[in-house]
């Protein structure tokens, strides 16, 4: 059994809330962080808002990334956040991406996603997002992100 | 660094069955964070409270979907589960993908089941260093089995021997002729082997090679006759039977006594994993760049400069 030194690093979430089975783009975030250096959980297609605050605090996720093609992530979205405040995960940041309308974003903002990626946009950009948000959350308070 | 009054009251709520509490704890001693040592110890108690059960094999041999259906079975016959899934950590870039958990989302509601996927993070064997500890929490959780699926290494991923009660190693149709089933390595360690994807039709030829090459092994440990069990994750067919086998392997080791020597050797390779963790760790720390200078000068060599290192001197 051989051993290095690799220090633990940040647990995502990206989770396909609602009937839509498109998941190439989750997919591409998926691998996209993955090779960023984050350790990543992916719920597969079809799952219930339910099911993906479950899992978010089993798996005691930093971040958790909605994708959805469906157009119904004005009703899904929002139903994750306060799932997950109910859970005591109110610390936890959620993110979105998928086909969202431009006009929809700043009330998904408004509801507790903190950030929303559409097609198009570079991976990178979403890798300097999570960087930004969670390493910046001082060592210390990440025990208790999740208040709990 | 949490105190120990929070300490002894996370490990509280997690004997009271808290989810939340368990995700938790789960986080502090698998990622090390401070704090972990007290707290894994405060879990060791619980140690031998669940039957555990590893689940290896290789890539693609329908660990995760054979995971999924067990626990359905499990829990139709009123066991509550824990389940510890590992996935490998790329020695690149660290990052890792856990997908075991999408083969397992139909129980994600089930308050009787509780599910963490966990990274390699560098340790070879299939299995995580903070293993033990990670099971403790799930036993002091009140879990009657806690199942623990390895990273699908292949043929040298034998660790799971030393860590868990029950060894079920699954394999599947068209993985090799008889010579394969001979070699040295998990196929010395199955209790029981599940041969997956039975409803492919070659299931009865990679039953019949197994049965030949684990008739010419010795009896393992206190006479138990490794059980073969051909299954199918995609139907069920069969799955009613593996877990019948895995619970009169958990007979077996309560009536021969194996189960005290078992659980003795499980305790010796949580010792020895805490020893290399903290030697490694503590020595390491003690590396400069004058030890590196003092070998690129040949002043020195790895060899004595380990031993001074380990001896604790700088």
């Amino acid at each position: 059994m051989t051993e290095v030194n690799t220090l633990p690093s940040h647990r995502i979430l990206i989770a396909k809330p609602g009937l839509d089975g498109h998941d190439r783009g989750a997919k591409i975030i998926v691998r996209a962080l993955r090779d960023a250096g984050f350790e990543v959980i992916y719920t597969g297609i079809r799952q219930t808002p339910e099911m993906i605050a479950r899992t978010a605090l089993q798996e005691d996720v930093e971040a958790v990334g909605l994708s959805l093609l469906s157009g119904a992530h004005m009703t899904l979205f929002p139903r994750v956040v306060d799932l997950m405040k109910k859970q005591g995960l109110g610390g936890v940041l959620v993110f979105g991406g998928g086909i969202i309308p431009d006009e929809d974003v700043a009330a998904l903002k408004k509801k507790g996603v903190a950030g929303v990626f559409g097609p198009g946009t570079p991976t990178d950009a979403i890798v300097a997002f999570l960087r930004e948000r969670l390493d910046a959350a001082p060592k210390a308070a990440k025990g208790s992100r999740a208040k709990r | 660094m949490p105190s120990a009054k929070d300490v002894r009251e996370l490990a509280a709520r997690v004997r009271r069955g808290d989810r939340a509490a368990a995700a938790r704890a789960l986080s502090i001693v698998t990622e090390e964070r401070p704090g972990h040592e007290a707290l894994a110890g405060a879990f060791f108690s619980d140690h031998g409270a669940s039957h555990t059960v590893g689940l290896c094999g290789s890539p693609g041999s329908g660990k995760s979907s054979l995971v999924n259906r067990l626990v359905t079975r499990l829990r139709a016959a009123g066991e509550t589960v824990g389940v510890l899934a590992v996935d490998p950590t790329s020695a690149f870039t660290g990052g890792a993908f856990l997908g075991d958990r999408m083969r397992f989302q139909a129980h994600s509601l089930d308050d009787g089941v509780f599910m963490r996927s966990l990274a390699t993070r560098g340790m070879m064997g299939g299995l995580n260093a903070t293993i033990f500890a990670a099971i403790h929490v799930l036993e002091a959780c009140g879990f009657s089995k806690v199942l623990v699926e390895t990273v699908g290494t292949g043929q040298d991923e034998v660790d799971v021997a030393e860590v868990v009660d029950t060894v079920v190693c699954v394999s599947a149709p068209y993985q090799g002729d008889e010579f394969q089933a001979m070699k040295a390595g998990t196929m010395e360690i199955g209790d029981v082997f599940a041969v997956n994807k039975a409803d492919l039709p070659e299931v009865e030829r990679a039953v019949a090679m197994l049965k030949d090459a684990l008739s010419l092994n010795p009896l393992h440990d206190g006479g138990w006759a490794p059980r073969i069990a051909p299954v199918s994750a995609l139907t069920g067919k069969g799955v009613a039977e593996l877990a019948a086998d895995i619970d009169a392997h958990r007979a077996h080791l309560a009536s021969s006594g194996e189960l005290e020597s078992r659980r003795r050797r499980q305790l010796r390779r949580e010792l020895s994993l805490v020893l290399s963790r903290r030697l490694y760790r503590d020595a390491m720390a003690r590396v400069t760049d004058r030890h590196i200078d003092l070998l690129a000068a040949k002043k020195s060599s790895p060899q004595s400069l380990g031993g001074t290192l380990l001896a604790g001197r700088k």
